[in-house]
């Protein structure tokens, strides 16, 4: 016990488990070595006693107060204005899901037109490959810097919508845990 | 830490167009949030005037609280967001958390708080003086941990920290609050 104390001690730690101790964020195994400490250590009890004495102070020191008029001046400003419609009524989930549908479309369009271009009749005597990639002419389709450019910025949406999906599902299944 | 009609039940009638019971919940929050402002503007004048501004920005965002968090929560985002705009506004440098000059540079602005330390010597004022000499990142989350009744958790998604590092960072700042209390109040502590 005391090779523990002297370990965290030049840690710096006693005061660091002492806090959690206090504000009750120790498990209860952890509680009861610290509660030990306190018990059996004087130099834990006394900085024990020393953070107590400032938790409880600053627990019980009052709140600052502004003005007698302050609800009254935030009522007359707000008079002037109105609450500002929700972020999420701005968006129509329909529009964003429209071009979603658009640009999943669009590439599931070049796939399925890239695969329609390759040899499947592969040649087990030249090479090992299932699919011959090589036959595909991409260079009809990228050959200009602003359809790359789309393309990419098509591929960046639709992982982005990915990942949207996805993380609204594993918000749902954290919520249904 | 209050009685009558919930948040939840206050923001709804506001949506619905009683734009009066806003004050209700200006005048449930309106000493924390002035509180919290106050750590940052070191000053009641513009801690007055940025409160205010807190909650009509609060009233105009209102449609965005999802309820999914507490009021309280959500609002101490907007006092976050808006004291450190006020703060780089005031070009005041707001100093890292390991950065030992931050003392160095509490410690001048300290002379000005002396004066005073005499006169007021209960226990609750001496402890607002001694947060008022700490930086305003210190400061705000002792008193959003003490005073504003806020979670590690929700301090943490206030500030925008990880749990962890605002654990640390509440650690450090009561450190530094036990330094200031025993090199200007030791006296006053030990008569009490």
């Amino acid at each position: 016990m005391n090779a523990d104390v002297n370990i965290s001690l030049e840690d710096g730690g006693m005061e660091g488990r002492l806090w959690e101790y206090i504000d009750g964020s120790t498990s209860g195994e952890e509680r009861s070595v610290i509660e030990k400490l306190i018990a059996d250590n004087q130099q834990w009890r006394e900085k024990y006693r020393e953070l107590l004495e400032l938790h409880q102070l600053v627990q019980t020191s009052p709140l600052e107060e502004p003005s007698m008029r302050f609800t009254k001046n935030v009522m007359e400003e707000i008079a002037k204005y109105h609450i500002a419609p929700a972020t999420r009524t701005y968006i129509d989930k329909k529009i964003v899901w429209g071009i979603g549908i658009f640009f999943i479309t669009l590439i599931l369009g070049f796939l399925i037109y890239g695969f329609s271009q390759v040899n499947w009749n592969t040649d087990a005597g030249e090479s090992r490959r299932i699919v011959d990639v090589t036959n595909v002419d991409y260079s009809k389709f990228f050959n200009n810097t602003y359809v790359n450019i789309f393309m990419g910025i098509n591929v960046v949406l639709a992982l982005m919508l990915l990942d949207r999906f996805l993380a609204s599902k594993k918000k749902q299944i954290h919520k249904e845990a | 830490m209050s009685t009558g009609p919930s948040d939840s039940e206050i923001i709804s009638l506001v949506l619905k167009g009683d734009h009066n019971a806003y004050g209700a919940l200006v005048d449930r929050y309106k000493s924390y949030v002035f509180t919290l402002t106050l750590r940052f503007t070191k000053n009641r004048e513009d801690a007055e005037e940025v409160s205010q501004d807190i909650f009509i920005k609060a009233y105009r965002s209102l449609a965005d609280f999802k309820g999914t968090a507490k009021f309280s929560t959500w609002l101490y985002t907007i006092v976050n967001t808006t004291c450190i705009t006020f703060l780089r506004k005031k070009r005041l440098e707001v100093k890292s958390l390991d950065d030992e000059r931050t003392f160095e540079v509490a410690d001048s602005q300290d002379s000005g708080f002396r004066a005073n330390i005499v006169e007021q010597k209960s226990r609750q004022n001496m402890v607002n003086q001694a947060i008022a000499m700490l930086s305003p990142d210190d400061a705000e989350i002792i008193t959003l941990f003490y005073k504003n009744e806020q979670s590690l958790e929700e301090i943490s998604h206030i500030l925008g920290l990880e749990v962890n590092a605002a654990k640390v960072r509440l650690h450090r700042a009561r450190g530094r609050l036990k330094d200031k209390m025993e090199k200007y109040f030791s006296e006053e502590v030990r008569d009490l």
